[in-house]
């Protein structure tokens, strides 16, 4: 069964065409990454299939219902309890603890947590970091703590923009095996990446070219492990 | 979280949230200071325009018939009297609150040991009055004739025992008669005779230098003139005339019932006039025009400067304020993309931000406050030489006000707020 379907799906900013007449699915439990230029509309995707923006044109069905006509208010209760979003630069609040990011997500959503807040660091591996400002925190256990904010109001889907782009290869190696946890675990990912390696580990690949479904891969020797390609 | 996110924003942006604090509390302090002196400065006023004397004048209507006619000033050659026992009338008019002081006079000629002739005019001095609201006077020339310089002695106390043996002579006929303080003179009326103490010598600058005070039962005796009254001089607080007033003074039957009472209800010097003349039996109440309309002049424009300065206090907080709730604002727009991008809404993020600059303004406003009622305090000795009383109606006011003053101030950085996409400021587009 779909978990995300797009029709024809346009966003038009004056005389650009950011996406022009975009099918996609996305299938429940699927990793599916979504590749591109600069200029490609990956992140125009991104926002639109995160809620965050308006598509001018087209069909966005996320669990069947169709949200490209929702108003501003009925998107963000979308985004509260279906989606979870990873930005490149984590985005964390910078007076607040791990914990207390990933509380802020359950604030807004239901009713704050801190021992769940807590699990969900734990999940990630920053259960004894908990309490540290996103200052005292490396790249990568910012990005994690980004992970446990967007896993603690259990979303259909994660949408992931460029999650390992700020982070070194260590780091990168940490959150792909996150997400190969989360999708073994039936989480829906979407991820937008430039890096051809985190591309490969998914379970299906979309190309976009100035606004449109170039091609698209499926990789036949999934494993979800990154394999880093060392140059002689 | 609500309070865990509002106390550690304060904590991270304390210096900002300082200058907002100290922005409220400089328009706050202007604001209480200004309210405070405004309150009071009805009752100081009082003191200060009392130095101006009487504006109303109270005459019998025959009286004011024959001076009207024949301009003869404020001889009573009409034979007709105001009566005593009616004086405490003056303090139960609906304006009475407004009656500031007053003074009867009775004025019989008298002769002196030599033969010379002077006139006695008999007042009150400070002539102290329980009257029927509960309320207790000391009314009189001690603080109607301020201006007067006690050249020789001191001011006769009526509260003194023996005050009706006692008489103040002006300079003039102290120095024509040779009469100090101290000094015992016999003064022979057409009805009595008496011998009376000199308490002091007073320089009026003017005509009642040539005069001898008496208390009002002195007079009365000397010229048997018991339980009568020449006039009554009146010393009340008044609005500035309008047309109404100036179509009243000519005559109250022309108005309307509204205008009536409008006129009735406002403390015009002609209205003041009116009620004294229905509480005192067959009187004349006229205004000193000149005082009157002064008096009212001064406390309105001192009251329309301080208003004036009480808007543009807050007016200058709330232009302080928007600039630096918005600059804030500004300042964490990833801040508040990202709560939007997890759910928040408008109405979410606009009560955090109200709710940290409220706090802010709350703590602003408690210290403006109380600096404000320390600049009153400088205000009240610098100027009116006493204290300024702090009126209870100013804590609400300021409140109101600095509320006021931060949701308008704040209104461009809620305007940013609602309009605010977090994709704008999560991917810079």
């Amino acid at each position: 069964m779909s978990l995300l379907e797009l029709k024809n799906v346009s966003k038009i900013y004056g005389s650009l065409h950011a996406l022009d007449h975009v099918n996609l699915t996305v299938e429940k439990g699927e990793w599916l990454a979504i590749m591109g230029p600069s200029g490609s509309g990956k992140s125009t995707m991104m926002n639109i299939i995160g809620a965050l923006d308006k598509a001018t044109e087209g069909e966005i069905l996320l669990d069947g219902e169709d949200i490209s006509k929702k108003n501003a208010r009925a998107l963000t209760d979308i985004r509260r309890d279906k989606i979870g979003l990873i930005f490149q630069q984590f985005h964390l609040v910078s007076y607040l603890t791990a914990v207390e990011n990933v509380m802020l997500a359950q604030y807004y959503h239901s009713v704050p947590d801190e021992k769940e807040a807590l699990e969900a660091l734990e999940r990630v591996g920053l259960s004894d970091r908990a309490h540290h400002y996103p200052s005292q925190l490396s790249g990568g256990e910012q990005q994690r703590v980004c992970v446990a904010r967007a896993l603690i109001n259990y979303p259909e889907i994660i949408l992931a923009d460029e999650p390992t782009g700020n982070l070194d290869e260590a780091n990168e190696e940490i959150v792909v095996e996150l997400f190969r946890k989360l999708h073994l675990e039936g989480t829906t990912l979407v991820v937008v990446t430039h890096n051809p390696e985190v591309a490969e580990v998914a379970q299906r690949t979309v190309v976009l070219r100035n606004g449109r479904v170039d091609r698209e891969m499926i990789n036949e020797n999934f494993t979800g492990k990154i394999k880093h390609i060392t140059l002689q | 979280m609500f309070v865990r996110m509002i106390a550690k924003a304060f904590l991270r942006q304390w210096k900002k949230m300082m200058m907002i604090a100290f922005t409220i509390a400089l328009g706050a302090s202007l604001a209480t200071a200004m309210l405070c002196v405004m309150m009071d400065v009805e009752d100081k006023m009082n003191q200060e325009l009392k130095a101006y004397g009487a504006n109303i004048s109270v005459v019998p209507k025959s009286a004011s018939v024959i001076n009207d006619l024949y301009d003869v000033g404020d001889e009573n050659i009409s034979g007709t009297y105001l009566k005593e026992d009616e004086l405490g009338k003056i303090k139960t008019i609906f304006w009475a609150f407004n009656i500031v002081d007053y003074a009867p006079f009775v004025s019989t000629q008298v002769q002196l040991e030599n033969g010379d002739e002077v006139l006695a005019a008999g007042t009150w001095f400070n002539h102290h009055m329980d009257l029927p609201t509960g309320e207790e006077l000391d009314a009189g020339i001690a603080s109607l004739r301020s201006w007067w310089t006690i050249t020789d002695g001191q001011w006769l106390d009526e509260k003194n025992p023996g005050s009706e043996a006692m008489a103040m002579v002006g300079s003039a006929c102290a120095e024509r008669e040779q009469i100090h303080a101290g000094d015992h003179i016999r003064l022979k009326g057409k009805a009595a005779e008496k011998e009376l103490e000199v308490a002091g010598i007073f320089d009026a600058g003017g005509e009642e230098d040539d005069l001898i005070y008496v208390t009002v039962d002195t007079a009365q005796e000397l010229g048997d003139l018991d339980g009568k009254i020449d006039s009554i001089e009146v010393s009340a607080l008044t609005t500035p005339d309008n047309d109404l007033a100036r179509k009243a003074a000519r005559d109250p039957g022309s108005l309307s019932v509204s205008q009536y009472e409008t006129w009735y209800c406002t403390a015009y010097v002609s209205s003041i006039c009116y009620q004294i003349e229905e509480v005192i039996t067959d009187s004349v109440a006229s205004a000193v025009r000149q005082v009157a309309d002064s008096e009212g002049q001064i406390l309105n424009k001192t009251r329309l400067l301080m208003i004036l300065i009480t808007i543009l206090s807050m007016v200058g907080a709330a232009l302080g304020i928007c600039n630096l709730v918005t600059a804030s604002v500004m300042e964490r727009s990833q801040e508040i993309g990202l709560m939007k991008a997890v759910g928040a809404h408008n109405a979410s993020i606009n009560a955090l931000v109200l709710t940290e600059v409220m706090c802010t303004a709350v703590i602003g406003g408690v210290i403006g406050f109380y600096a404000g009622i320390g600049f009153a305090q400088i205000i009240g000795h610098s100027v009116f030489n006493s204290a300024i009383s702090i009126r209870p109606m100013v804590v609400p006011v300021v409140a109101v006000l600095v509320v006021l003053v931060t949701l308008i101030g704040s209104i461009p950085a809620i305007r940013m707020l609602l309009n605010l996409r977090p994709t704008e400021v999560l991917h810079g587009r």
